[in-house]
């Protein structure tokens, strides 16, 4: 094949970032008329095999293994590098999830190819596919070429690509097998464990008010919560805001919190770093509040406000008051 | 325990940025630069893990760029406590492909034979998140990214790693080892003005990126940098705080509907 996609195990489901990269794979296959397979591995790659098998790919790889069943970088590497070596495939396609973060960077070093990740699009040019990055704090962007022979391997961010856009269709699977061994992995892991059980479900809400940095210090989060609680919403914050304890880990949006899709997320003092973004893109109308005419929120937001926050947020609260 | 941690100089998060006029890089004239964010974290968890070991150790502070930016965030690690640093000198234009950058840190570090390697997760600046996995390789160590906590064992290092959704995992790496670690583990702290005076006697080891490179060149290279043409119009609501709060309830009532 071409495309190689690599999928990743939810909960016995296929990630929706898989699913995502499955869609951007069949665009690319468009694109440069390219066949694709898909790589079911790993703790139930029989289902995830199934499952691959009604999306619309030339074929699915079903690859199991002893020192599959558990993650760890060394084993999750040096099986891609061998799937690689046999398949020679031109592009590796996966979700820039937490779990291609730790080990795909690895596959790269073994096999002396790029790893251009947390892709943002493509276009072709010349017949070659050019990849869009965010750099600088996602407030420029760069177009990424690979310099050396194929295979590069490319990872796109969350909801580049929509996971309800993959094409359906019937897909033969392939069993391949690789040769691991325990002493190939220097890490041993213990179970994952989910650290303060969220207590609250910020994914049903209608309307997030939510806080970033911007609020500098504790005492002011009070004016986010007379702000939510006016609204009848819930509130929601950024990472640095947990970070600094002002508030629990419960209420954080973004890739290490909870993805969220309210009627309205409104952005108090909030940049809109990626990894917060990519919890809240989803959200029907974005409103934000930052000081800084050029914090990233502004690209994603509907309504922006340029100002204080700490002066903004009492009146809005109180006229909101007066409203009802 | 000798460690290394790598650091990097980067805009300030709040820097107004200027695509240069070579489309390849920000221009750096009107920019402050500071200590990435969680490269400051990862120097307070090495200097924490060094007071923790009974057998002492040396924390070496590793950082490449040009001589104007790169030993002003040098000498802030030593004054927090870092032996000694490594300058590894770099002029434009700036290396962005993290196998090269990791090579180039291979050849420098490879000699001293570090225990353990920390860096932040990712720079501000490149967020390629790629470079301490790939150097940990180069090294022949274990690696372990996106650390929330680390506990020293006898030859070994244990860490929480971030998975998604919130969720967690220890695994424990033989050392050598290189982690990477995610923002809010620690309180990084200030330096005292004992650390900033006898930060000016510490050695700092200056090398060159051109001798480092040896012949390599990138894999992956950066076309154009440019500012993202935006997909949605942003509709910016403007005037006095009266008229600001006046048309912010208007649109939650009418265009919103959400009150």
């Amino acid at each position: 094949m071409d495309i190689l996609v690599v999928l990743e195990n939810r909960n016995g489901a296929l990630h929706r970032m898989s699913l995502e990269a499955i869609a951007a794979a069949q665009s690319l296959a468009r694109d440069l008329n390219l066949t694709v397979a898909a790589l079911a591995w790993g703790p139930q790659a029989k289902d995830l095999a199934r499952e691959a098998a009604t999306k619309r790919v030339d074929e699915v790889l079903s690859l199991e293994h002893e020192l599959l069943e558990k993650y760890s970088s060394d084993g999750y590497a040096e099986a891609i590098k061998q799937v690689i070596e046999q398949e020679a495939p031109r592009y590796v396609l996966v979700g820039h999830t937490y779990m291609v973060r730790d080990y795909f960077p690895k596959v790269s070093a073994r096999i002396r190819k790029p790893f251009v990740g947390d892709v943002v699009a493509y276009r072709i040019e010349d017949g070659s596919p050019v990849f869009t990055r965010q750099v600088f704090n996602a407030k420029l962007v760069v177009d990424v070429a690979p310099q050396v022979a194929p295979p590069v391997l490319v990872s796109f961010q969350s909801a580049t690509f929509q996971a309800d856009a993959v094409e359906a269709g019937t897909a033969p699977v392939r069993d391949i097998t690789v040769a691991l061994e325990a002493e190939q992995i220097k890490t041993q892991s213990e179970p994952p464990f989910q650290e303060a059980a969220g207590d609250v479900d910020l994914s049903s809400a209608e309307v997030i008010v939510s806080v970033g940095r911007g609020i500098g210090k504790e005492e002011n989060i009070p004016l986010a919560g007379e702000l939510a609680e006016a609204m009848g919403a819930e509130l929601g914050s950024s990472r640095p805001v947990v970070d600094a304890g002002w508030l629990p880990s419960s209420r954080q949006v973004g890739s290490s919190g909870q993805s969220v899709a309210p009627k309205l997320y409104f952005a108090l003092g909030i940049s809109g770093a990626i990894q917060h973004v990519v919890g809240m893109k989803g959200s029907k109308n974005v409103v934000a509040i930052n000081k800084d005419p050029e914090a990233p929120i502004f690209e994603i937001a509907d309504y922006g406000v340029v100002g204080d926050l700490l002066e903004i947020v009492p009146k809005l609260t109180e006229a909101i008051k007066e409203q009802s | 325990m000798k460690i290394a941690v790598l650091v990097k100089q980067v805009p300030g998060s709040e820097s107004a940025l200027r695509v240069g006029t070579e489309e390849q890089w920000v221009d750096e004239s009107a920019l402050d630069f500071e200590m990435n964010e969680s490269d400051s974290y990862a120097l307070e968890e090495a200097l924490l893990i060094k007071e923790k070991s009974a057998a002492g150790g040396e924390v070496v502070v590793v950082s490449m760029g040009p001589p104007e930016r790169t030993p002003k965030v040098i000498r802030e690690a030593l004054a927090k406590g870092a032996d000694r640093g490594i300058h590894i000198h770099e002029e434009p234009p700036y290396e962005n492909d993290p196998f090269l950058i990791a090579g180039i840190f291979a050849s420098a570090l490879r000699d001293e034979q570090f225990d353990l390697l920390l860096s932040g997760l990712q720079s501000a600046d490149l967020a390629t998140g790629q470079t301490g996995v790939i150097l940990g390789e180069f090294l022949e160590m274990a690696t372990a990214t996106l650390v929330m906590a680390t506990e020293l064992q006898d030859g070994s290092i244990k860490v929480k790693r971030e998975l998604e959704s919130g969720w967690s995992q220890w695994i424990t790496l033989p050392l050598p080892a290189s982690i990477t670690i995610q923002s809010g583990l620690n309180q990084p702290r200030y330096p005292s003005l004992r650390g900033i005076m006898g930060a000016k006697k510490k050695e700092i080891k200056v090398l060159s990126k051109a001798d480092l490179i040896a012949g390599n060149t990138p894999l992956q290279s950066w076309e154009r940098l440019y500012v993202h043409k935006k997909e949605k119009r942003t509709e910016m609501i403007e005037g006095d705080l009266n008229q600001v709060v006046d048309q912010l309830v208007n649109v939650l009532r009418t265009e919103i509907k959400v009150l």
